[in-house]
């Protein structure tokens, strides 16, 4: 049976849904389409580094059209989704230039970031039913 | 606490690890498996790039 327009756009609506929600917290787009164990993993693992960055005095970078590395890490630290905005309403990830774990902060903040979207990609490749 | 560089560098590898590991693999025994020898060669390579560095100080 062929399917219809409104069966295609239905399915595409559910696979931006699923990515959406595998942006916004690390692992859920794994954990609505049933795959538990890697939703569980990616959602410690990737809140957790989030976390460990903020703790190691990492910066939460703004988009400074000006400086373009600096606006790409913002973007990068964007990908770990709504605890990057969270955490920037909480005035948590100021970055302390001078402290000694600054840069390892800022590493961990990044890749989280980073490794998130590659998770959303996983989420959308499976919501097509392509894994 | 002190975070040493040694402690903090192998603690990125292993969630790096941990999160590629199980991306790239489906079975959980597969997902291990690659995900330690992705730690081991983060880990081992990362020293042995500190070591090959220290005859070329800046």
């Amino acid at each position: 049976m062929r399917a219809t327009t409104a069966d295609r756009e239905q399915s595409a609506t559910y696979t931006y849904l699923i990515c959406l929600a595998a942006w916004a917290i690390p692992g859920a787009g794994h954990l609505l389409l049933g795959r538990l164990q890697k939703g569980l993993t990616f959602l410690v693992a990737l809140v957790l580094m989030f976390l460990m960055g903020l703790w190691l005095e990492g910066r939460l970078f703004p988009i400074e059209v000006r400086q373009p590395l600096v606006a790409l890490a913002a973007l990068a630290e964007m990908g770990g989704g709504v605890a990057f905005f969270v955490a920037r309403q909480a005035g948590a990830g100021a970055g302390r230039v001078v402290a000694l774990t600054y840069e390892y902060g800022n590493a961990f903040l990044i890749v989280a970031g980073l490794m998130n979207m590659l998770v959303v990609l996983d989420a959308f490749d499976i919501a097509q039913g392509r894994k | 606490m002190r975070a040493s560089h040694l402690g903090l560098m192998i603690v990125f590898a292993l969630f790096v690890s941990v999160v590629f590991g199980t991306l790239m693999r489906d079975e959980p025994k597969e997902q291990l498996r690659f995900g330690g020898q992705l730690f081991t060669a983060f880990v081992v390579g990362g020293i042995a790039l500190g070591w090959i560095l220290y005859f070329f100080p800046l």
